[in-house]
């Protein structure tokens, strides 16, 4: 299956997300049919079979989502999201901030800025649940983390300030940002998940 | 599972706070009620200051950090990410903004330098810093002393977009030339404009500079914010535009939309309607060499 990913382009490090899939995507053998591009739009948002939603202020981005009139059919977006910090935030079932009118695509609980402020941003190797290869360096931003998870959502790393990663179904949200980092495993298993294969090997 | 060997403060950690503000706007607040109009607004971060430009430029005199006590009264009010301005080359005012808790430190022209010889070591601190800059050799320098974020300086506090246009061409069009130069060629502009050879590499491979680099100094209105994103700004700050116009609320909103929307001309009228007035402007060609503040910390 070719690839149409799109990266939700309302405010954040989208053109990160944008790279990282691309140099993942070509590592997988995916030719030009293959896509990743700029989401802003619903009528963008009906071209793709998988999307990200990257990181950036949450606050800012629901605001945006509802301006654009994106609320509704990023819930009823059939295919996979892979979803970084702010992004975790807006896939949640529970947000305490009246400010953020999450998606609900996750069955979680999710707390902003749970580790302080910028200073205490950090970066750590995190053992992860079912991730071959060893821990995974994570690059933590004003980071989220998710308080509580529902059955349906498997718990992919958890820390003592709380779970950092998580998939339900097609989705994948991480407290961190996988695509600041060179290694791209997440990113495969995300599109493995979409049935998007790899073609190189 | 326990977390061990945690590390805080490297550069991808800077550089990626500063890749998280990109789309968006960041204003310059100066009390507690002025953070959560730009909260509510949509702004990605807050500038916490004493005044805004346009007030700096008429008191005169010296302008130095905000009162601690203003910037933690903005901190404790929004939850989005804070910065300070500190003079340039004033390295005890960013240890304490870095106390304070500020996300991110603006080393700026926009306050009386206090080293007209250097800027400050910007690699011993935990928190990142953006930079003012005229040109590439003057972002590129800032970047080498560890800016992670680079602000075209414009003219702070004058309402003129002018000189923001200036030097984001200016920027932009220097990474475009590099592009027609061989590796020789590019040593030799490097020494030129007076930046490191690697990063003036970085810049013509990249086709960009290696940090965001947002546009600031004489935003008014939302083309004028539109107008520097067409231009290839990352994202813009606000300063006295916001707050010196006749209906702050309504223009803070607009010039975030503006922001997202910079290449919608349908969308950019719409939000430009019935704003009110924008801040008074100044004209940049006749300010004495004194008031000029672009010219601070080349």
């Amino acid at each position: 299956m070719d690839a149409k990913i799109g990266v939700l382009a309302l405010q954040g490090n989208v053109s990160e997300h944008i790279d990282a899939f691309l140099s993942v995507l070509e590592r997988m053998g995916h030719g030009p049919s293959s896509e990743v591009f700029e989401v802003r739009s619903p009528a963008d948002l009906a071209e793709c079979n998988a999307l990200a939603l990257p990181g950036g202020e949450s606050t800012t981005i629901s605001r945006l989502i509802d301006k654009n009139g994106l609320y509704e059919p990023l819930r009823a977006f059939p295919g996979g999201i892979f979803a970084t910090c702010a992004g975790m935030v807006l896939m949640a079932s529970h947000v305490e901030d009246p400010r953020i009118r999450p998606l609900g695509l996750i069955d979680m609980a999710v707390d902003r800025n749970a580790f302080g402020r910028q200073r205490e941003s950090f970066e750590a190797d995190l053992v992860m649940d079912g991730l071959e290869g060893g821990p995974f360096h994570a690059v933590f931003i004003r980071a989220p983390v998710v308080r509580s998870a529902g059955n349906a959502v498997h718990i992919l790393a958890e820390i003592p300030q709380g779970i950092v990663a998580v998939e339900q179904g097609k989705h994948m949200a991480f407290s961190f940002h996988p695509e600041l980092g060179e290694d791209t495993r997440l990113h495969e298993r995300f599109l493995q998940r979409q049935g998007i294969t790899n073609l190189a090997s | 599972m326990k977390l061990e060997e945690l590390r805080f403060g490297t550069e991808l950690l800077k550089r990626g706070f500063a890749a998280m503000q990109k789309g968006g706007v960041i204003m310059d607040v100066v009390n507690a009620e002025q953070a959560k109009i730009a909260e509510d607004a949509g702004a990605v971060a807050v500038m916490s200051l004493e005044r805004v430009p346009s007030d700096i430029r008429k008191a005169g005199g010296v302008a130095r950090m905000a009162d601690p006590e203003k910037v933690i009264e903005i901190i404790e009010t929004v939850s989005i990410p804070v910065m300070g301005k500190v003079r340039i080359g004033h390295f005890v005012e960013a240890q304490v903004l870095e106390i304070l808790g500020v996300d991110m430190i603006d080393e700026s022209e926009v306050l009386t330098p206090a080293d007209e010889q250097y800027h400050i070591d910007k690699k011993q601190f935990t928190v990142p810093f953006v930079c003012g800059a005229r040109d590439l050799g003057e972002a590129l320098r800032r970047i080498n002393e560890g800016a992670a974020m680079i602000r075209t300086k414009g003219e702070a506090g004058t309402g003129n977009v002018v000189e923001a246009v200036r030097h984001m061409r200016t920027i932009m069009g220097e990474i475009r030339m590099l592009r027609g130069l061989d590796k020789q060629e590019m040593a030799d502009y490097a020494r030129e404009i007076e930046a490191p050879a690697e990063l003036v590499f970085e810049c013509a491979e990249r086709g960009r500079l290696p940090v965001v680099n947002f546009s600031a100094g004489g935003i008014a209105t939302p083309s004028d914010a539109a107008l520097m994103m067409q231009l290839g700004a990352d994202g813009v700050f606000v300063g006295s535009g916001i707050f010196k116009s006749s209906n702050p609320k309504l223009m803070a909103k607009a010039i975030v939309e503006a922001v997202n929307h910079f290449d919608d001309a349908e969308v950019l009228a719409k939000v430009s309607k019935g704003l009110g007035d924008a801040m008074p402007g100044l004209d940049v060609h006749k300010l004495s060499d004194d008031e000029v503040l672009q010219t601070r910390g080349r």
